[in-house]
């Protein structure tokens, strides 16, 4: 069971802040969050900051301990996040890469107890038969899938994932959320997943937030937080939030000219 | 997801296959283990006195039953030589994988950062200004003690602006670019005011020779490398998670900047007592590394050991080339090394695309 609460937390660079004062109340365990917002908003950079590779000031309390706090080893134990960038092109196959994974967090797990752990998730992901398969001789697609991989091999309570979905096709776009969504389901953990594709968020997200112009515009469930005026003001385009047969929610966008000027960090 | 293996037949458990995996990639470090104990014992039976495989088992097994001449040529010569060739690739190969790891760059070597030119402006000072005589030390031993000064001395500069500037790939490649120009400027402006008797040292110094080889030697580059192996495995997993990507790392809790500057301070050790007391071998630590990668794969459990070997087994082979190939001549190992390392190199190149 994990809990993530955000107060007051500025991220960017020195001299050089990119969001500032974002606070989140206390999300429940097994949420699933979309962070949105236009490109260079500072999504990546938020989750890198709360992945702790990347410095912010304010409080970030999981399970009422903060996250600065910890010590880089129970961060890493706590806190798995995947790069948007994909791992990197190397001989390592993706069994490797995963058991490393999962060897440089749980060090005391037994040899038995990895195996099983490093097979579960090659199947929960479907991708089996790219275990031996070295990591330079795979598609952008298949590299995001063993990232995944060797971020859900370590069980953490919160997951960052940056744009996991941005290289899949439909198909491993389901897959991937499915899966996160089953994991959250299981282990009542937490998941903070910067997408691009709103429609994709609102249909599998608990929460959204959606953050513009250096700030968090809106948090809450998809059917609140993304209205018509949030996404100008977010994206500086008009659409809207209709609600399609099943009862869900998506985005309608029109052909219209950009009403705000890209933000750019 | 395409791309299936027979090592992943559905159904069969991945640990298997794994295992498999695994018992394919020791066989390859038996063969290298198997090439190495091959060059070596040719090594030692050639030479202008040739010596059969029987003289030289007996020679092992009772030392005290050999002709005076013999022992000398067998013991003292051949062996040390050999043994040498074993402990300095070793050193050269095992400081290049661990530093093509922390570079991200497979072009990276124990050259990379200098740590070689300054060996060579180390024994080039003791060369040229006859430090031996005011420090009243064994004139053999000085130059290889200004060349680890020299090395360590680089090393230290290296680490140095790292710390204050951050050991990031770039910065660290960075320094040891600026700082293996202005070494080469050194070197030069003193063999420009050296006199001809130095000059001829330095030349031969530079090019790198075994044949300076004693026990004592060996044994203190055999104790470096004892001491910088366990080391290096200690960190296999943090250094294999590396090669999966840097923020991959970082995130898994490795403490990226302090394990580049760890594995740079092994590396400066093994690279400074290696050219300390052999001269300038350049491409061991660059292309022992690449043979063992084509291999092993990256798992460095295997990585770093096979790089090792392989070293060691192209020092030994380039040892012997140099001693046969044109008969009573023995052609300076660096030399050797070089000619043999750059088609080696570019045929590993080619073989690499056309595999795809």
């Amino acid at each position: 069971m994990a809990s993530l609460k955000i107060e007051r937390i500025n991220v960017g660079y020195p001299g050089k802040p990119v969001l500032t004062n974002v606070s989140l109340p206390e999300i429940p365990p097994g949420s699933l969050v979309g962070v949105l917002g236009p490109n260079g908003v500072g999504k990546s950079t938020l989750l890198r900051a709360l992945a702790g590779l990347g410095p912010y000031t304010g409080t970030a309390l999981l399970k009422g301990e903060n996250l600065n706090g910890m010590s880089h080893f129970r961060r890493a134990q706590r806190v798995g996040y995947l790069p948007q960038a994909l791992p990197q092109e190397t001989s390592l196959v993706a069994y490797e890469a995963v058991l490393s994974a999962c060897r440089a967090v749980r060090p005391d797990l037994a040899k038995t107890r990895i195996d099983a752990a490093v097979e579960r998730v090659f199947d929960m992901l479907d991708i089996r038969p790219l275990a031996f398969q070295a990591l330079n001789k795979m598609s952008g697609g298949q590299r995001q899938m063993v990232g995944l991989a060797q971020v859900i091999v370590r069980r953490p309570s919160v997951m960052l994932l940056d744009e996991p979905t941005s290289a899949l096709d439909l198909r491993w776009q389901l897959t991937v959320l499915d899966t996160v969504r089953m994991i959250l389901g299981r282990h009542q953990g937490l998941c903070l997943m910067a997408l691009h594709d709103i429609n994709l968020a609102i249909r599998h997200c608990d929460f959204i937030a959606l953050f513009g112009d250096g700030r968090l515009l809106a948090f809450g469930p998809p059917a609140e937080a993304v209205t018509s005026d949030i996404l100008s003001q977010a994206y500086g385009i008009a659409g809207r939030v209709e609600i399609c047969s099943r009862g869900l929610p998506f985005v309608v966008t029109e052909p219209t000219q950009s009403i705000l000027p890209p933000t750019g960090h | 997801m395409s791309g299936a293996d027979n090592l992943a037949e559905t159904g069969a458990p991945l640990a298997t296959g794994y295992r498999r995996f695994v018992t394919r990639r020791m066989a390859w470090l038996c063969a290298l283990a198997a090439a190495l104990c091959l060059t070596t014992v040719v090594n030692v039976m050639t030479g202008p006195a040739g010596l059969s495989l029987t003289q030289v088992i007996d020679g092992l097994l009772h030392p005290e039953a050999l002709e005076p001449g013999a022992y000398v040529i067998l013991w003292e010569v051949r062996l040390p030589f050999a043994l040498m060739a074993i402990v300095v690739g070793a050193c050269l190969g095992l400081a290049g994988a661990e530093m093509q790891t922390v570079l991200n760059n497979p072009l990276a070597s124990p050259q990379t950062l200098g740590v070689m030119y300054a060996a060579t402006l180390g024994a080039s000072l003791a060369i040229v200004f006859n430090l031996a005589a005011p420090l009243g030390l064994p004139e053999t031993y000085v130059v290889p003690v200004f060349a680890f000064v020299g090395a360590i001395a680089s090393a230290a500069v290296i680490l140095l602006l790292s710390r204050v500037y951050g050991a990031t790939v770039d910065t660290v490649i960075l320094f040891g670019i600026a700082l293996v120009f202005a070494l080469q400027a050194l070197i030069q402006l003193i063999q420009f005011v050296a006199d001809s008797d130095s000059l001829q040292q330095i030349v031969f110094w530079t090019m790198g020779s075994l044949t300076r080889a004693t026990w004592e030697k060996v044994a203190i580059v055999g104790a470096v490398f004892a001491l910088c192996l366990p080391a290096s495995i200690r960190q296999v997993w943090a250094m294999t998670a590396l090669r999966g990507g840097e923020d991959y790392a970082r995130s898994y809790g490795v403490a990226v900047d302090r394990l580049r500057l760890t594995v740079l301070l092994r590396v400066s050790a093994m690279t400074a007592v290696a050219v300390a007391f052999t001269g300038v071998i350049g491409f061991v630590g660059l292309v022992g590394p690449h043979i063992a990668r084509l291999a092993l794969g990256e798992d460095h459990r295997f990585f770093l050991p096979g790089s090792a070997l392989a070293g060691a087994v192209i020092l030994s082979g380039a040892s012997l080339i140099g001693k046969s190939l044109v008969p009573g001549v023995l052609i300076p190992d660096g030399i050797v090394t070089a000619l043999i390392g750059i088609p080696l190199f570019l045929a590993l190149l080619i073989s690499q695309k056309r595999r795809g």
